[in-house]
Formats: C-alpha cells, sequence, structure tokens
C-alpha cells in the first residue's frame, strides 16, 4: 500500500462535515455539571480540618472534575437515543454527528480509570476509592440501571451529584466524617426540587423521551406536592447544618435567608395548578429553579467562608 | 509528494491537535509539580533508606 493510498483513504475516511473539533470532546465531559463538582470538591478540600499542599489541592479538584467529566461523556455514550429526541440535549456531540458512540465511550472509560488513578496516587484510597465509586453510581447504577426505569431517578441521581465535596473532604483528611456526609445531604436533598422545578417547564422533553419523570408518572399536581415536601426536608437539614463543624455565624444568616425564600418558592410552585402557571408561562417555575442555583451556591460559599473565618480564629460558634 | 508539504488533514485537524497538546502539556506539569511537592513533603523517605533502615 503506498502513501498515496493511505492518505486517499483517510481523507474519504476523515472529511466528514461533522468531524469533531476539540470543543467536542470537551462538551462530552458536561462542563456546566463540571462546574458544580469543582465549586463543591473546592468547598469540601477547604472546609476540611487538615490542609493540604496547593499543588496536590489543585491536582484533587482537577482530577475530581475530570472524573466527574468522565461519567459525564458514559452517560452521553448510553444516553444518545433519548439525547436526540430531547430539544435540550439534541445538539450534545453524539446526536450532533460530531463524536461517535464508540468514541464516547473510549474518552469516558479512559479519562474514569486515568482519574481515579491520579487521584490516588496525588492524595489517597479513601478519596479514590469514592470517585471510582461515584462513577459507578452515576454511569451504573443512575443511567443504566435506574433512570429509564422509575420516577425516582432524579432522587437517585442527586447522590452521585452529591460526592464531590465528600470526596474533597476525603482528598484532605483520608476519612468520611459526619461534616462531609452534611454537605453531601445538602445536595442529596437539594437535587429533587431543583430538577423537578425544572421538569414542570421543560414539561415536552421528558414525555418525548419516554424518561419516567414523576411529571408524566405521577401528575403535575403530584410533582408540586413533591417539590414542597423535599424543600421543607431541605431547609431543615440546611439550618441544621449551621450547629455542626461546617456552620458558624454566616453560615447561619445565609441558610435562613436562602431557606426561606425556596420554601416561599415552593409554597407558590405548590399552590398553583397547570392553568395558573401556563397563564404566566411557569414564571414561579422558573423563578424557583434560578433561585435554586443560587441556594447552593450560597451554602456552600457560606461553608467556605466559615472555613475561612477558622484561619483567623473566627469561624464557628467558639 | 513530499512529507513536508501539509496535508489538508493537517489544517483541519490543528485545534484539535493543539488542544490535545496543551492538555497533555499541563498534565506534565502537573505531574511534575505533584512530584516536587510530595518529596518536599516532611514524611516522604526514600525507599532504599528504609530498606537499609529495617
Amino acid at each position: 500500500m503506498s502513501d498515496a493510498t493511505i492518505n486517499t483513504n483517510t481523507t474519504a475516511e476523515t472529511a466528514q462535515p461533522g468531524e469533531a473539533e476539540f470543543g467536542d470532546f470537551f462538551a462530552l465531559l458536561k462542563p456546566r455539571v463540571m462546574t458544580l463538582v469543582v465549586f463543591t470538591a473546592f468547598v469540601g478540600l477547604l472546609a476540611a480540618p487538615v490542609g493540604v499542599h496547593p499543588i496536590v489541592g489543585l491536582a484533587a479538584i482537577l482530577f475530581i472534575a475530570v472524573g466527574g467529566g468522565a461519567a459525564g461523556a458514559l452517560n452521553m455514550w448510553w444516553e444518545s437515543d433519548i439525547d436526540s429526541l430531547m430539544k435540550r440535549t439534541s445538539k450534545r456531540p453524539i446526536p450532533a454527528g460530531k463524536v461517535t458512540r464508540d468514541e464516547a465511550f473510549a474518552f469516558g472509560v479512559t479519562l474514569a480509570v486515568m482519574s481515579v488513578v491520579m487521584l490516588w496516587l496525588a492524595t489517597n484510597a479513601v478519596a479514590a476509592g469514592l470517585l471510582a465509586f461515584t462513577i459507578f453510581f452515576y454511569v451504573v447504577i443512575y443511567t443504566i440501571g435506574l433512570k429509564r426505569w422509575t420516577p425516582q431517578n432524579i432522587v437517585i441521581g442527586g447522590a452521585a451529584g452529591a460526592f464531590p465535596p465528600m470526596i474533597g473532604w476525603a482528598a484532605a483528611t483520608g476519612s468520611i466524617s459526619i461534616e462531609s456526609v452534611l454537605m453531601f445531604a445538602l445536595i442529596f436533598m437539594w437535587t429533587p426540587p431543583h430538577f423537578w422545578a425544572l421538569a414542570l417547564f421543560m414539561k415536552g422533553d421528558y414525555h418525548k423521551a419516554g424518561v419516567p419523570m414523576l411529571t408524566v408518572t405521577h401528575g403535575r399536581k403530584s410533582t408540586r406536592r413533591h417539590i414542597l415536601a423535599y424543600t421543607v426536608l431541605l431547609a431543615i437539614l440546611a439550618v441544621g447544618a449551621a450547629f455542626t463543624g461546617i456552620g458558624g455565624p454566616v453560615y447561619l444568616a445565609v441558610a435562613l435567608v436562602f431557606n426561606a425564600m425556596f420554601l416561599r418558592d415552593a409554597y407558590a410552585i405548590w399552590r398553583r395548578d397547570e392553568a395558573m402557571a401556563e397563564a404566566d408561562d411557569y414564571r414561579v417555575e422558573k423563578k424557583a429553579f434560578k433561585l435554586s442555583l443560587w441556594y447552593l451556591f450560597a451554602h456552600f460559599t457560606a461553608i467556605l467562608a466559615e472555613a475561612a473565618l477558622a484561619g483567623f480564629g473566627l469561624g464557628g460558634w467558639a | 509528494m513530499s512529507f513536508r508539504e501539509e496535508h489538508e488533514l493537517h489544517k483541519r485537524r490543528f485545534g484539535r491537535n493543539l488542544g490535545l497538546g496543551l492538555v497533555l502539556a499541563i498534565f506534565v506539569a502537573l505531574v511534575f509539580g505533584l512530584t516536587i511537592a510530595k518529596v518536599s513533603d516532611n514524611d516522604f523517605k526514600v525507599p532504599a533508606k528504609q530498606g537499609a533502615t529495617n
């Protein structure tokens, strides 16, 4: 075979209009989800009572982010069929024809293995084990196992997104503690009302894809009830955390304000029916969804502030 | 055809290759930084010395 033959074949095979750019592979990592992973893992790492070398901390955050991204790529690999059906996901690299399913699978598995091994080498086995379990949980238990079978998919899937602060904490301390479990619980309880608010105003997408979202299986009235119930439980947990090792006066003030606002919105969602929601184009549901993003950011920023103040002998209740 | 001549494929994949190159460079720098951080740590012991003391 001559070089000319190789060149001809290569050109013929790769001169596709939808050839993947670097950015398409980056998009497989779900960069928007990754920002939440990076931020919460960073807070978990800094809130821990044990300091780490800045380079080790940077590496830990990076490998946790890469592990989270790998789980995202494997999620897109498995869900490419339903991604093409939903408006929100139809422009992802696989349904857009930029990256093949096999490429996404190879990319995801490689990054998953690499991130776990590197996190182990950079920090410790507990953090690496938690990262490996997170990837396994998100891809196998949630994406492949439960997402298409149960309307509680969001509740279960929320656990995967809740692990990063625990991993950050474990990277610093080498262990799991009540404080890191509380940070996990905060994200875990926050996820259902956050996503169900989204599902209320993105109603066509999940139905079209056949994903058993609560809005589809139990109806929209039931979803509104669930949002309120979870928000009440979340508020108890979030305010209660103020009196633990990660809390303090700053955190308490933030938790009181944001939980009052979130409860107000959840109550408003519960009181409305579909006719009212459609009349104002889901204004309250959209407002609650936006607030939920600020809610989580504010709580973790407050935890970070308490940790920073502790450095000056001012954090916590002591 | 000269091997030096840039193929159309190279032009097309320049962005992708540049991105991958940068990622690899950052990875190498990070592993180097980690190595320096680990060996600078007070708890670090050279394996051969550990063997000699046992």
